[in-house]
């Protein structure tokens, strides 16, 4: 019962904000209800029993991502680009494609397979998932034994990707003045 | 402390944040709330990985879903360091007028 109303509150978190997020003219509302859309995906995370992912999702996303957002659109805000029309001029024809498939989603969840698994799984287990440690372990064990075993040579290929990024980042966000200076000439536009 | 919920319940509230970060993605003219939107249809991603990660009784989808989570940080950096460099070259943040590569 609290289950289930925490799951309908969470959920109504994310859909309410990612819809708010879609409608708001000014970008730093947007960003505002992107925090809230994505601290409803941190609690259905939490009611998932994936306590690690809680906390990497908070930090990471909220902590990070957002801040990232408002400083770039503290760098970019232009007065004018909020008076403009806000969606493309093809926005029925989006919204119906859209209605289509989020209605062919439900249909497809609604009949499909997965009830049958997951009454099985309700009715069988308690629902952590088992790590090499068995439930005895926490979550953030279980994840990181999995991590730093079996997905090692991934875990390093995703620190260089960061890297790269960052270097990627830095170098195409610095002023280079000397383009400005010869840019012009050069038959750049 | 059994799990009441029906699985298919989060799948559905995961498909319905990727269908709304698709629009997004199509409908804005702004290209930090396209971004926005992009962030949203991997954070879809993520919760149908932590679903049946769940169901599965496996840990795999919770280590998958952190590198989607790196995949996501680096792709907003890039992004908006891409976004600062346009807005500084052509002045716009609207999809719809860098058309540079238009014909």
């Amino acid at each position: 019962m609290l289950d289930s109303a925490f799951f309908f509150f969470f959920s109504g978190l994310t859909l309410g904000g990612a819809v708010l997020m879609l409608t708001r003219r000014n970008p730093v509302l947007s960003a505002v209800w992107l925090i809230v859309s994505l601290l409803g995906v941190a609690g259905l995370f939490l009611l998932l029993g994936a306590e690690f992912l809680f906390a990497a999702q908070i930090i990471l996303y909220v902590g990070g991502i957002t801040l990232l957002f408002l400083f770039v659109i503290m760098l970019v805000n232009l007065e004018s680009v909020m008076r403009v029309r806000q969606f493309r001029r093809s926005w029925p024809l989006v919204l119906v494609l859209g209605a289509a498939l989020a209605a062919e989603f439900i249909i497809l969840l609604e009949r499909g397979q997965f009830k049958a698994v997951i009454l099985y799984t309700i009715v069988s287990r308690q629902g952590v998932p088992m790590g090499p440690f068995g439930e005895a372990a926490g979550n953030a064990e279980q994840v990181a034994d999995v991590l730093f075993t079996r997905y090692l040579a991934p875990f390093e290929v995703a620190s260089v990707l960061l890297l790269a990024a960052i270097v990627g980042a830095v170098w195409m966000g610095q002023r280079r003045p000397e383009r400005e200076e010869t840019g012009e000439g050069e038959g750049e536009r | 402390m059994a799990h009441a919920i029906p699985t298919h319940y989060y799948l559905i509230v995961s498909a319905l944040l990727l269908v709304i970060g698709t629009l997004g993605v199509l409908l804005r003219r702004n290209i930090v709330v396209i971004l926005m939107s992009i962030e949203l249809i991997l954070n879809a991603v993520n919760i149908n990985l932590a679903v049946f990660s769940r169901m599965y009784h496996h840990t795999d989808g919770q280590v998958f879903a952190l590198f989607v989570m790196a995949v996501a940080v680096a792709e907003a950096a890039v992004a908006l360091g891409i976004l600062i460099a346009l807005f500084r070259n052509r002045g716009t943040i609207l999809a719809d007028e860098m058309d540079l590569l238009k014909w």
